[in-house]
């Protein structure tokens, strides 16, 4: 990062928006319900890759400029596992939002969940990683940003402040842009961006034990290291707009990939098979 | 507004850069064309850019558009979220097309998600395929207890979980549907020498409306890859080894005037670069002959490769997936295998 450029007083009020997701590599059939829905239960569950990437650049930001880091995840309790490591890798906050009126939600319906919740923290910079594992979308944060009415800027690289402005460098597929970005603003982030930092010993040990109200019997636990939770009614977010309700898209049908075929012509590795294959190939005209 | 929603057109976002448009708008129009003839309405392509964008509207033509909706405004000349999506918000409110395409390119997946927010109005990523067809909802009956049917829906056909299932998505309500399209899936048609259509120029509604972001700097990237329109591409996954190794894939690819591609493994390990990727997040390819070696065959690289006319997989290990798809198998080393089919068709060719 350029260190001629300068950030403000205060330095920045960022918010990550990050996801619980089963690590899709490693599907099996266990994992798929009779109603083709995923057996969520039946995976492993990680730290969206991106969503890490996004982490790290709030992080950045606050290491040069100043600032303070919120961590939020919309999702089952189980979700705060990746909550208490945005903790120990240094956010200073964590939020898990959490209601069964959000079950079933597309990304409309995420978005508009998610953007209700960041208002609350009435944020400089937004990140969300670019996409998750599970849906492969990168709907979610330009829908959050559209809600917003912030600037959005997709496929973050790298960022630096100067002042009210971030000056992003963002992928555009056929090469590379640099925009003067008014705040607030919203950035996807992809891996591009760098490796999330590691856990902070001193921090593993204080934030190990942190916990959301719905993991510790609805109580909320004393000091820092609680972790807060919102229902839709907290962030003010409209029944309908919520989950299935306020979602669009519905899906009619699932099909596994079974993959036909194995119907294959065999072709010795040797001179004579190979020979024969090119010999093949030039009389129909593949190649030649 | 339409009266009758079903008389809106079938409407492909005609992106273009610099006043070139790439090859995702002519694909789109291919798919496009057959959705509108099932429906029997206009293909309408929506071209947005700087002041004259207009004349790419000839190629929109005789790629198959009846009607390109023309938005030319300074503040359009680059790509910029906002104001693209400010002007595509009020051409959809203005026309009401019943379904709309994107490419899911770079900026297609930065615009959709934002109109469709916009217009609270469902978006599936990534398509496959789009048909159309009739959608049975189950959770609405109608009086005499029978499910409601909605006629000549778009079923948005994508790959999801990692590419492990293969879903079909419906928007049966809140129009219009939209979607995104991978490049390199859908097939363009054969391009229509002086086919012409009608040019309707819209508003870009933008008096007033503040952009927060002004672009500094773009640095293209001459990219010297090009799998997509390669007749024989030669691929390596992890199996090749070693970026050294891959030296043999070029080799071959020289000798039989072909291309060069990699798995994401491949390109992981850094045996080559990222944009010779194929695969569900890389490029989607059908040569007329695609020669696999050493790559495993994960369902999200058969996706990219499969439709290839004509495959033959090299693989140590007789049980790999890639088998599944190929038209040939060489169960046999590559540094064995390679060589000696360049020796054959060097002595054959």
């Amino acid at each position: 990062m350029n260190e001629k450029t300068k950030g403000r007083e205060g330095g920045y009020n960022c918010v990550v928006c990050i996801k619980q997701v089963p690590d899709t590599k490693k599907v099996t059939g266990e994992a798929m319900k009779a109603d083709g829905t995923i057996n969520r239960a039946a995976l492993p569950a990680i730290f969206n890759p991106e969503d890490r990437n996004a982490l790290e650049a709030a992080l950045r930001v606050k290491e040069q400029y100043g600032g303070t880091v919120t961590a939020i995840a919309m999702g089952l309790p189980a979700a705060c596992a990746i909550l208490r490591e945005a903790l120990m890798c240094g956010a200073d906050k964590a939020y898990l939002v959490t209601d069964r009126k959000a079950a079933g939600s597309d990304t409309l319906a995420t978005s508009y969940i998610l953007s209700c919740a960041v208002r609350k923290f009435n944020p400089d910079l937004v990140f969300c990683g670019r996409q998750a594992i599970d849906g492969d979308t990168a709907q979610t944060g330009p829908q959050i940003a559209e809600k917003l009415d912030f600037a959005a800027i997709t496929y973050l690289e790298d960022i630096e402040m100067d002042g009210d402005y971030a000056i992003a460098t963002r992928d555009i597929g056929t090469g590379v842009e640099k925009d003067r970005v008014k705040l607030p603003a919203l950035f996807t982030v992809t891996e591009k961006f760098g490796e999330l930092r590691p856990y902070e010993v001193r921090r593993v040990m204080k934030y190990k034990k942190a916990k959301a109200p719905v993991e510790n019997g609805g109580v909320a636990l004393e000091g820092d290291f609680a972790i807060g939770q919102l229902s839709c009614d907290d962030i003010g977010a409209e029944a309908d707009r919520c989950g299935f309700a306020g979602s669009p898209t519905n899906v009619n049908k699932i099909v596994s990939v079974v993959l036909a075929g194995g119907d294959y012509k065999e072709v010795a590795a040797t001179d004579e098979g190979i020979g024969g294959l090119v010999s093949e190939l030039i009389a129909d005209h593949t190649i030649g | 507004m339409l009266q009758d929603r079903t008389k809106g057109e079938v409407w492909v976002f005609a992106e273009q850069e610099e006043g070139k448009l790439s090859d995702v708008p002519r694909e789109l129009l291919g798919k496009g064309r057959e959705l509108a003839d099932r429906l029997g309405v206009r293909l309408g392509a929506v071209l947005i850019g700087g002041k004259g964008v207009e004349p790419l509207s000839a190629q929109l033509f005789e790629a198959g558009a009846d009607v390109v909706h023309v938005i030319e405004d300074d503040e359009l000349a680059v790509f910029r979220g906002k104001a693209y999506r400010h002007a595509f918000v009020e051409l959809i409110k203005e026309c009401d097309p019943q379904i709309v395409i994107f490419g899911a390119t770079h900026m297609g997946r930065d615009l959709a998600p934002a109109v469709a927010s916009a217009l609270r109005c469902g978006l599936t990523a990534d398509c496959t395929d789009l048909q159309i067809g009739d959608y049975t909802d189950k959770k609405c009956t109608c009086e005499d207890g029978s499910p409601k049917i909605v006629k000549d829906v778009l079923l948005q056909i994508r790959p999801a979980f990692g590419g492990n299932i293969i879903a079909t998505i419906v928007n049966p309500y809140n129009w219009p549907q939209m979607a995104t399209v991978r490049e390199g899936v859908m097939k363009p048609l054969d391009p229509q020498p002086g086919k012409t259509g009608e040019v309707v120029r819209h508003a870009s509604h933008l008096e007033g409306v503040e952009i927060p972001v002004e672009v500094l700097e773009i640095v293209r990237r001459h990219s010297t890859v090009n799998l997509k329109g390669a007749r024989i591409i030669v691929a390596g996954g992890a199996g090749v080894g070693s970026k050294e190794n891959f030296k043999l894939l070029y080799d071959l690819a020289e000798a039989l005037g072909g291309a060069v591609g990699g798995s994401r493994a491949a390109v992981d390990l850094g045996y080559c670069e990222h944009e010779r990727q194929i695969g569900q997040t890389g490029v989607t390819v059908r040569p007329a002959l695609f020669i696999s070696c050493g790559i495993s065959g994960a369902v999200q690289h058969l996706a990219g490769m499969q439709d290839s006319a004509k495959i033959i997989a090299i693989n140590t290990d007789k049980d790999a997936p890639i088998f599944k798809v190929a038209h040939y198998g060489i169960v046999g080393d590559l540094n064995v295998v390679i060589p000696k089919m360049i020796k054959a068709i060097k002595q054959k060719g």
